[in-house]
Order: C-alpha cells, then structure tokens, then sequence
C-alpha cells in the first residue's frame, strides 16, 4: 500500500472510530454507575437521526436547529427510559434490567417502523460537508475532518464535566459505591438521571454524525452500531470511560484497515468487531484499560 | 431534651430476627457505646437509623421529625452520618475529593445553575473547597489532599472516613468499631481523636467498638445487645460487673 493511500484509510478509520468511541461512552457511563448494559442506546442514534430528518423535512427548520432540537429530545427519551423502564427495577435482580433494556430496544425499533416506515430514507448531507480536500496527497471529504473535530470537542467537555464538577464528582462516587455515596447524602437517583442525560446526548451527536456518514436510515439502523460501540466498551474497559474512547478508535481504524488490506474479506468486516470480543472475552475479560473487577459487597 | 430517639424498633429478616423491641435515646451531647457479641444485631441499629434498612417495626424520631424509612441521602441530610466496620471510602477519588462529595449535599446550584448563575457558583464551589480543606488540616490529612483515598494506610484511611463524615455536617455521628485493627497506642490515639471531634463540632456519638478499652474510657452509657435483644443498660462500671453481658462474652460456666 502506498504511503498516501495508507493516510487514506487511516483519517477515514479515525472519523469512523471517533463515532464509536462517542457512542461508546453512553454504554460505559450507564454500566459504570447501574452494572448494567443498556441495549437500547444505539437505538437513540436512530431515534436522533430520524428527528433531524423530520426536523427539516416536515418542520422545515433549518439544519442547525433540528439538530440541537434532536440532541435535547433524544438526552431527555434517555433519562425518559431510565426513569420508566430502569428505575423501577432499581432493587430487582440484574438479569430483570437486562431484559427490560432489551424490550425498551425492540419497542423503539417497533415504534420507529410505525412512525417512520420500514423502507429507508435517504439523507440530506450539506454540500460543504460533502466538499473533498486534497490535504497532501489524501483526499478528505469535509465530514471526515467534522466528526473527529466534534468529538474531541465533546470528549474535552465531558472531561470537564466528569473530573472537574460535582456532578461528576458524585457521579464517580456513585459509580464506586452506591449505597455509600447515599449515606454522604447524594441522591443517586438524580445522578443515574444526569448519567443517562450526558450518554443520550453523546449518541445522538453520534447518531446525527452517523446519518451523515453513511446517508441513509431506517429504524434498525441503529443495531450494528449499537453493537460495535458495545463492543468497543468492552474492549477498552466497560466502566472506563477513556478506556471506552481507546476501544472506539481502535476498532474503527482496525476495521477500516482490515478491509483495505486484506480487500478480499470486506464481507467479513462486521464479523471482525464480534471477534475483538470473543477475543477479549476470552484473554482479557476486564479490557484494555479495565481495573480488576472487585465484586460490589 | 432528646435528639434520637428509637421506640420498639424491630427488623425481622424472613423469619430471623436481627433486632427486637430496641429502645435507645441519646440526648445531645452524649457519646454512648453499644456493645455486643459478633451477630448481635449493633450493625443493623445503624443500618436503621441510616435508612438503609426500612424497620419492621417501631418508630425513629430525630431532632423532632419522624424519619422512620425515610431515604438515606435525605436522613443524612437531616443531620445524621455514619462511618463504616469495613471501610468504604471512594477508593478511586482523591481525598480532597472524598470530603468534598459529602460536602455535594449543601450547594444549592445545580448543573443548569453552573452554567447559567456562574458567579454564584464559583462562589459556593471556593466555600467548598476551603472548608474541606480546613476540615483535612484539622486531623493532620491534608498535606494528602490529592492522594487516591485507596493509597492511604489503613489507619489513615479511617480517619478520612469520619472526616468524610463530619463533611455532612451532622448533629449525630455513628461509629461503626474505629477502632478495629488498631493496636492499644493507636486506639489510644483514636479515643483522643474522637474525644477532640465531639467537642470542636458539638456532636451527640454513638459508637459501637469491640475494643473494650475505647469504650470504657470514653462512653458515658453503654447497650449492650445480644441475639437481637437488649441486655444490659448503664454506665462502663455497671456494664463490667453484669453477670448476662459477661455471660454474653465468656459463655456459662458449666462446672469443672
């Protein structure tokens, strides 16, 4: 491989992988503080996607407005989600959460199959966003560069919010004792609503980036995203949010680079993601930046 | 006049019973132990009055307000903190911030205010640091300040616990055997400690410990519990000499 096409492929796994490390911190955020994985968040990429579509379809407001209406509708159905389908099971056992995370997920896919419809939609991508650059010899389309840009931008907010507040502050106590951070007088619930805020806000930046990527949606196409940013989280640590952030990328570019050096397993590009995860599974079930699992007393 | 009061209060797990018709009543200033064999139910006293368990039976009254089940933020909110038999610090925080999260409970901004009242916010987040701060300095810790709590020895890290704690502003603190795993000059050192806490911050203690040398040097009353019931009531002298609490200890002598 050239060297300028080797660039090629890496700026386009490093715009992919961003998408997957910011989707992947709303699945390590909710597993850091509930233990549990909330398969209904690659759902809210949809559900983001659709709202932008609508926005400006049938509401005809401009791009910039639908999106940030999308990004507050989508942040509030998760804290929606958590307070109607998780906080009632808050003392059940850990499987009952499990299950009803992936009732939220196949309603939200049914739901959107009845508003939307089933048959895809194409997208509307901005001309600017769609514009190519030659940057040294590698051509870059304008959305490759946004995406990273974006998320950086957030990333540096979300460190902000997570080390630097209270909020985040009660948010990591939480997220290491729950019953103690109690007994300090934190309303947990309260916390576990702003968690699911900030991750439901992540996806649908990450949704809305998505659309933009690959123009084109349906209600299930949130699935295999979904999936892979869990995936992701996995891989670099569940409950560790840089550690989430390092799986993204890595799974993106290794996936981008897959297909472009071996071309002739392109097909199997979904099913290399699911074999990062029976790989870490198997040798490194904490991940790449995971701590020793102490079980909860 | 009476701060805590614990009428009739019972807690049946299925059909055990950790603790039956309990009554205690601390008025303010006090510092009564409560005293018992391993399994006597003194841990589920303070899981009670903390909220953490709801009571089968009975009625816990604070500083005038009825807080039987009611949830532990808020009871601690009412002016109630606990520290733990097994420590449970925020290991992953550092130890300014530890105090400063007990501290969470106090501000008034929220996240929204953050943005939008950012003065104010700024304001309470110094008063908040300044006061952990001084709170750190006054038991020796703060030269740790930006220390993971899990890098601390382990008898600093008790201390950190009750400074945690007393970073909730309470009016009555419960210790759950400081004294654990200390050897006779650390205890030593504790009871002082303790001693000094209850008089810079006025507060009413109630203290279980195994380490009977801590209890009888610093309890004005003692409980003690066995299976569940109240045994004996009264002052350190009174406990020594009561043949059930002995009985409790030592087993019966049978013969020989």
């Amino acid at each position: 491989m050239s060297q300028d096409l080797f660039f090629q492929h890496l700026a386009n796994g490093i715009s992919l992988g961003s998408l997957y490390a910011l989707i992947a911190i709303g699945y390590t955020m909710v597993y850091g503080i509930l233990r549990l994985i909330n398969f209904a968040h690659g759902d809210l990429l949809m559900m983001a996607a659709y709202m932008v579509f609508y926005g400006m379809l049938i509401f005809s407001l401009p791009w910039w407005l639908s999106v940030i209406l999308a990004v507050i509708l989508t942040a509030a159905l998760g804290a929606g989600i958590e307070r109607v389908a998780y906080r009632p099971l808050r003392d059940s056992p850990r499987i009952s959460v499990l299950i009803s995370a992936i009732g939220v997920s196949f309603f939200l896919e049914n739901l959107g199959t009845v508003l939307f419809g089933g048959r895809a939609k194409a997208v509307y991508r901005p001309d600017w966003l769609a514009a190519t650059h030659e940057i040294g010899g590698v051509s870059i389309m304008t959305l490759a560069l946004v995406i990273p840009a974006v998320t950086i931008l957030l990333l540096l907010v979300l460190s902000y919010l997570v080390y630097k507040t209270k909020t985040g502050m009660a948010m990591r106590a939480v997220s290491r004792d729950y019953d103690t951070a109690r007994l300090m007088g934190i309303d947990v619930d309260r916390v576990i609503g702003f968690t699911f805020v900030t991750g439901s806000t992540l996806a649908a930046v990450g949704g809305i980036m998505w659309a933009l990527r690959y123009p084109q949606i349906h209600p299930f196409i949130g699935v295999m995203p979904g999936l892979k940013c869990f995936i992701a989280a996995v891989f670099g640590g569940i409950g560790n949010i840089p550690g989430a952030v390092l799986g993204g990328f890595l799974l993106g570019i290794g996936e981008i680079m897959l297909v472009a050096l071996f071309p002739d397993l392109a097909g199997y590009r979904d099913a290399f993601a699911f074999v990062i995860l029976i790989l870490t599974l198997l040798f490194r079930p904490t991940g790449l930046l995971g701590e020793k699992i102490a079980e909860k007393v | 006049m009476i701060l805590l009061q614990m009428e009739g209060v019972g807690k049946n797990f299925g059909g055990l019973t950790a603790l039956a018709d309990f009554n205690l009543s601390l008025a303010p200033g006090e510092l009564v132990g409560l005293i018992g064999p391993n399994g006597a139910g003194k841990t589920t006293v303070f899981n009670l009055i903390t909220g953490v368990y709801r009571p089968s039976e009975g009625r816990i009254v604070f500083d005038g307000r009825d807080i039987t089940g009611l949830r532990p933020d808020l009871i601690t909110r009412c002016g109630i903190a606990r520290t733990f038999q097994n420590i449970r610090l925020f290991g992953n925080l550092t130890v300014l911030e530890n105090v400063l999260v007990a501290n969470h409970l106090r501000l008034r901004s929220n996240p929204l205010e953050a943005v939008i009242r950012w003065g104010r916010y700024q304001a309470e987040e110094r008063e908040m640091v300044a006061y952990s701060r001084a709170l750190l300095e006054a038991v020796g810790l703060d030269h740790l300040a930006e220390e993971e709590a899990s890098s601390l020895p382990y008898g600093q890290q008790r201390r950190l616990e009750i400074v945690r704690a007393l970073a909730t502003k309470p009016k009555v603190l419960l210790l759950d055997e400081p004294a654990a795993g200390m050897n006779p000059a650390e205890a030593e050192e504790l009871m002082d400690f303790i001693r000094q806490i209850r008089k810079d911050f006025n507060l009413t203690i109630l203290l279980i410990e195994h380490h009977m040398r801590v209890v009888m040097g610093i309890c004005e009353r003692i409980l003690v519990l066995d299976h569940g019931l109240t045994i004996a009531e009264g002052s350190p002298a009174e406990i020594q000499k009561d043949q059930k609490v002995i009985t409790a200890y030592l087993g019966v002598e049978t013969g020989a």
